[in-house]
């Protein structure tokens, strides 16, 4: 063991000059604004002890963003995966006037800033806004209400599943589609059985992507939830609630766990996505 | 592409199919991107032309733009460097714990915007690790400009790193090995080399990184403390205009940020449309 170790040696020798203080700058960069803040806040919330941890975490409210939070944003992944994929299926497979515009506007949820889409989208969904009105008439809310919450989120978590998708559906052989017809499948079953089983690992990342990314947004959200505690306040606002109230503690505790939980997921995940990527290889 | 489909009768869904795909894709995009667009131009201009150009003109607003710009001028270039050295260590090199590293990189955008703000709060705030100590010094880092370039800097570090990291990789070393048994210095390699190789790449990356960099919220938020005329950022003079109902102000205020977000996305594709093959090859 210790052997095999000492033959391979720590890094392929290369004539290039500039290694060590490339990898040096690099590595103290990116602890100093990043890894050492993170450590910090984590021995933050463990200079409390278990029990005024679980004080902290086990409380209605607390409770209630971090359903809302992680439900809400399920929704909108979820939402985002079907309709990603019926996008990245426009952008690859048809030929329309103005593909192009729609194709660089699936990005302008990247580009826009969050603050900007909160207030517009707010704007849009409450009760005299263009959209809005369509839902007033029956009674529903969209903004101040948990529908307004998911419309923001797909809103930010829009251009990743079509991203994810469409180079994987570009390279994607229509030989396999057309021998499926040749065989006598029709489009449906071809789909259901060729197309999606090669698209679903691509579909899955993308859902992974905008899951995590909805989980910890702030900006986009709060202009159109209302906040009220307990039914529109998401994990994000109440972290800020905490610091505003200088609770530095409560909200160190809050924000590891929400971190910890959102890292769990995204990990299973990633394990769920590479055995549906070797069932697929495996046929 | 458009006479592949047409040769290819067994790629073709039904019409109804084609239909739905296109009525579906291109209204779920009309509701998400162009309502918004459209919701902050009308509301923007609903008072008139000139109501919208003196919301504008507000002191406040301006200091609002003046204060982005630093925050941007400091937070880009820095992440430029950081990740031009990135991309030299990783994607020349290959050395173990690489796959890790690289990884690494990409931890802000699994992070909350609130949680970036609030971790340099816990540093340098007053009850902080180093508040005591930098209160005697009369140093001001949160609720001051160093704050909100840190919190900038947090959120957008990945943007250039992830663009140049694979690029360099895919091209290789063979041309930087050439000019190095011709005698070049470092320097030399990378100024006439390694730099016209990756140069649309980076300007790709700087785009992402300062689009982003100027239309912060969540972090820069946590760590401004919402000083009028002082530390507050255009993202920030629209929260603060919304809350005061001034909504031709927030939405005057929104149209600038709007407006970067068109101009990004527009160099953004000619860059992917005439540079495409200078651009990362995992990049359309």
């Amino acid at each position: 063991m210790t052997a095999a170790i000492a033959r391979k040696p720590f890094r392929r020798w290369s004539v290039l000059p500039g290694f060590a203080p490339a990898l040096g700058f690099t590595l103290t960069y990116l602890s100093l604004i990043v890894i050492i803040p993170l450590i910090a806040l984590f021995l933050k919330a463990s200079q409390l002890d278990m029990a005024s941890i679980w004080r902290i975490l086990d409380n209605p409210r607390v409770f209630a963003a971090f359903r809302l939070t992680f439900v809400a944003s399920a929704v909108a992944a979820g939402i985002n995966a079907v309709f990603g994929l019926v996008i990245a299926w426009l952008l690859v497979r048809y030929r329309f006037w103005g593909r192009r515009i729609v194709d660089a506007l699936v990005d302008l949820p990247f580009a826009l800033p969050t603050a900007v889409a909160g207030v517009s989208l707010s704007a849009l969904m409450a009760r005299n806004g263009w959209v809005g009105a369509l839902f007033a008439p029956f009674g529903i809310d969209i903004a101040y209400a948990p529908p307004g919450i998911v419309i923001a989120l797909i809103f930010v978590g829009l251009p990743f599943v079509v991203r994810t998708v469409q180079p994987v559906l570009q390279d994607f052989e229509p030989e396999l589609e057309e021998a499926a017809a040749t065989l006598g499948a029709d489009r449906w079953v071809t789909f259901l059985r060729i197309t999606f089983p090669a698209l679903a690992p691509a579909m899955l990342t993308g859902f992974a992507l905008a899951f995590a990314r909805a989980i910890g947004e702030y900006g986009s959200v709060i202009f159109i939830a209302g906040n009220r505690p307990g039914l529109t306040e998401i994990v994000p606002l109440l972290i800020v609630i905490k610091l505003e109230e200088f609770d530095y503690r409560g909200a160190s505790v809050i924000a590891v766990a929400s971190l910890i939980i959102s890292f769990s997921l995204l990990i299973l995940i990633n394990l769920l996505q590479r055995r549906l990527g070797e069932h697929h290889e495996r046929g | 592409m458009s006479g592949d489909r047409r040769d290819r009768p067994a790629l073709r869904e039904p019409r109804w199919a084609r239909w739905a795909i296109f009525v579906g894709g291109i209204g779920f995009l009309v509701v998400f991107v162009v309502l918004p667009l459209a919701t902050v131009a009308v509301e923007a201009l609903r008072k008139g032309f000139d109501v919208y150009r003196h919301s504008l003109s507000d002191p406040d607003t301006v200091s609002a733009i003046h204060m982005t710009l630093a925050v941007a001028a400091i937070a880009v270039p820095l992440n430029c460097v950081f990740g031009v050295a990135a991309a030299w260590a990783f994607g020349k090199f290959d050395f173990r714990g690489k796959t890790i590293l690289v990884s690494l990189i990409d931890l802000p955008f699994s992070v909350s915007p609130v949680i970036a703000g609030m971790v340099f709060l816990l540093m340098f705030g007053l009850q902080g690790w180093f508040g005591s100590w930098l209160r005697d010094h009369h140093i001001k880092i949160v609720f001051a400009l160093p704050g909100l370039v840190l919190a900038t800097i947090f959120v957008t570090l990945p943007f250039v790193a992830r663009e140049l990291i694979p690029l360099m990789q895919e091209q290789g070393t063979d041309e930087e090995e050439a000019a190095r048994m011709l005698g070049a210095g470092g320097f030399r390699i990378f100024w006439s080399i390694t730099l016209p190789n990756i140069k649309w790449a980076l300007l790709y990356g700087v785009l992402l990184c300062n689009a982003r960099a100027m239309g912060e919220f969540g972090a820069v938020s946590v760590v401004s403390g919402h000083i009028r005329g002082l530390t507050n950022t255009l993202p920030l003079q629209v929260d603060i205009l919304y809350n005061e109902y001034n909504m031709v102000g927030a939405f005057a205020t929104a149209s600038l940020l709007a407006g970067l977000a068109l101009i990004t996305l527009a160099a953004k594709s000619f860059l992917e449309w005439r540079y495409a093959d200078q651009l990362a090859l995992t990049r359309r």
